[in-house]
């Protein structure tokens, strides 16, 4: 079994007073802004890690690798070895200044286009599963995992909180020789929903499906033997047209900061007494449409 | 010259900073308050590589050095130092295990002492003294191939939890009547060896430290550590390099916590109608912190990469003393920037202090740190 994680950087939280936006292009500048591993990739490397596991116990014979793939400036190589010492097997990063400035559009073709080139690189015929966080801490639109399947040509499903490898036997009966079937779960408002799908498909996984393990030192040492490989826009050969800038139909209008102030008034001045105030706070209430 | 840390030593260190503040940095004051040594988070340690850090991969340890178990120290410290005094303590025993124990005494305890399941413990200081190691009373008396130690040991970190403490002991007498100090192994639950009182301690809470009692303990002759006889060199060494780096390391976590938590109060805290980060005197403040913890940052991974080298000189001492020092007027400075939230046990700021003055007679006093930093000067300079 061969899972692909999509994981992308996202720049640090805690350094968000750091970040600069380019004023004509409105967008971050990545290239300085200090990252970290968005957390729903975190989650998405996790559940393949965990299935991996899974899979592994289940048999002794069965093997499951899990590669990481990215797109993003090569000073984030490091999110990458972090997948690694995380315990991906392996790891692409999708590195070239001409796929800069990409909306989630020439992202997801990129990826997608990357992921084929994996699979020719690592003489494979399909994943079997990829997965990806379900947006993410920057951006948080969604797009990019759902794009990368369609894409591809693969079933998804989206806002995934839950992830099951069942076997099916040949009567649709559960069994540890049987097909493959992607059982993955997704809550809506009023429910919760599980999908079933043979294998391949993608799934967007949400945050709440699971709590990402620790990088342990011993990780970060067997991280060093994993392969990385990183691959500009000589390697994967993409039409410039439909990458970068100049592939994404999106454009951003106005940057504005919102006014987020609150202003308050002093009733006593206005009105007089306490309970004058009290009176007008109350009338204020019920104009907004709460009390009775 | 280049005083970057590698990539896969940022990468690590951020490793053991978002394991700090998950598991750590919820719990630290309540473990100060309470007085109380969580040993639960042993095994997470040890599944995180920090127990064994610097111990080769064929003995369950992540195989890096120094430089990484100071990483690890620090981080812990910047919480908890008195949990970093466990992880450090242990580490001192497990050094003198890895460089002078036997094959067999590495294949048998070391594992453990990676994952978790074993705490290490090493022993020197008693009522007597701690830095007079030439003057310890601890006996240890060779008959065939069993030791019979008899003694007490005082102020020793992981008292009350170690499954192994090494333990240096006086075996004889040369021909001018000067001790002979052997390093022995002992193990929790060898009959006639057990920890005594436990110290009620000013600050680094949330370690064990108190005494240990041996009354005729037999101990094989295998558990020696290092060639009989040579216990002096072997506490010395372990003490003066593992021992100081580490403290350094612990301290600049010390330091870590005064830099940040004094920055933060003085952004939020508004006096006159602005943020007190405006005024002078606690910017003057402020930049007395960080200068103090970048020396210390310097000082520390210079020793903990002077270790991983094999270098040896006052460098260790230099940055023990420099640092203990430095973390106790840290502590002072925040403290009084805060003004009365720094006095109140709601804040840090207090158990920095007392961490702080906790960590001056570790590993040597900043008068012994001194001591050897003249004479090594006297001598080169």
């Amino acid at each position: 079994m061969v899972i692909l994680v999509l994981v992308k950087p996202v720049p640090d939280p805690e350094k968000y007073n750091e970040i600069q936006i380019d004023p004509q292009t409105k967008r971050i500048l990545r290239q300085d802004a200090a990252a970290v591993l968005d957390p729903a990739s975190k989650c998405a490397l996790e559940e393949a890690l965990r299935i991996k596991s899974e899979v592994e116990a289940a048999s002794g014979d069965a093997r499951c690798e899990v590669i990481a793939l990215s797109m993003a400036p090569q000073t984030n190589r490091d999110k990458i070895l972090e997948c690694l010492a995380m315990g991906a097997d392996a790891g692409y990063l999708l590195s070239d200044p001409a796929f800069g400035g990409a909306d989630t559009y020439a992202t997801s073709y990129v990826l997608a286009e990357g992921a084929k080139a994996i699979l020719a690189a690592e003489e494979l015929d399909a994943f079997d599963l990829i997965i990806a966080g379900n947006e993410s801490a920057d951006g948080a639109t969604s797009h990019v995992p759902v794009q990368v399947a369609e894409w591809l040509g693969l079933p998804h499903l989206a806002r995934v909180c839950e992830l099951q490898i069942q076997r099916e036997g040949a009567e649709g009966q559960e069994g540890a020789g049987g097909t493959p079937v992607i059982a993955a779960t997704k809550k809506t408002e009023e429910m919760l929903l599980t999908f079933r799908c043979e294998e391949p498909a993608l799934v967007a996984v949400t945050r709440d499906i699971n709590k990402p393990r620790h990088i342990s030192a011993m990780g970060i040492v067997k991280a060093r033997k994993k392969p990385l490989t990183i691959w500009t826009n000589d390697d994967l050969k993409l039409d410039e047209a439909k990458i970068g800038a100049a592939g994404s139909p999106t454009k951003a209008g106005e940057l504005m900061t919102p006014d987020l102030s609150r202003g308050g008034r002093d009733l006593t001045e206005e009105d007089g007494s306490a309970a004058d105030a009290a009176k007008a706070i109350l009338a204020l209430l019920r104009k907004e449409g709460l009390g009775a | 010259m280049d005083f970057r840390f590698t990539e896969e030593q940022e990468l690590l260190r951020s490793a053991f900073a978002d394991f700090a503040k998950e598991e750590i940095a919820p719990y630290a004051a309540k473990w100060d308050e309470e007085d109380y040594v969580p040993m639960g988070i042993v095994p997470k340690l040890g599944e995180m590589g920090i127990m064994g850090v610097f111990v080769p991969e064929e003995y369950g340890g992540a195989g890096l050095g120094h430089v990484e178990r100071c990483m690890a120290l620090e981080e812990v410290a910047r919480y908890s130092a008195g949990l970093a005094m466990m992880v450090f303590t242990h580490h001192l025993g497990v050094a003198a295990i890895l460089d002078y124990g036997t094959e067999e005494q590495k294949q048998k305890w070391l594992p453990g002492m990676c994952d978790g399941s074993c705490v290490c413990g090493l022993a020197v200081t008693e009522p007597g003294g701690g830095s007079d190691v030439a003057g310890l009373k601890t006996e240890a008396v060779l008959d065939g191939d069993t030791w019979t130690i008899n003694g007490r040991k005082c102020f020793i970190t992981n008292s009350h939890c170690a499954g192994v403490t090494v333990v240096t002991c006086k075996s004889g007498e040369d021909e001018k009547g000067r001790a002979i100090m052997t390093t022995i192994a002992i193990e929790k639950g060898t009959e006639g060896f057990a920890p005594g009182r436990e110290e009620n301690k000013l600050g680094l809470k949330g370690s064990f430290t108190g005494e240990l009692v041996m009354n005729d303990v037999k101990v094989p002759v295998e558990n020696t550590v290092g060639e009989i006889g040579k216990g002096m060199p072997i506490t010395m060494k372990e003490l003066g390099e593992v021992g100081r780096a580490s403290m350094s390391a612990i301290e600049l976590g010390i330091l870590r916590g005064c830099l940040e938590d004094a920055v933060k109060f003085a952004k939020e805290r508004i006096l006159y109608g602005k943020p007190i980060s405006k005024l002078q005197a606690i910017q003057f403040k402020i930049a007395d912190i960080r200068c103090d913890y970048e020396a210390a940052r310097l000082m520390t991974y210079n020793a903990a990469a002077m270790k991983d080298a094999g270098k040896v000189g006052a460098e260790f001492s230099m940055a023990k003393y420099f640092i203990s020092e430095a973390a106790v007027r840290a502590a002072r400075n925040l403290s009084e920037i805060m003004g009365g939230y720094g006095v109140v046990n709601e804040y840090a700021a207090g158990r920095y202090l007392r961490d702080a003055i906790c960590c001056l007679p570790s590993c040597g006093t900043s008068e012994i740190q001194k001591m050897i930093i003249a004479g090594e000067t006297l001598k080169k300079w």
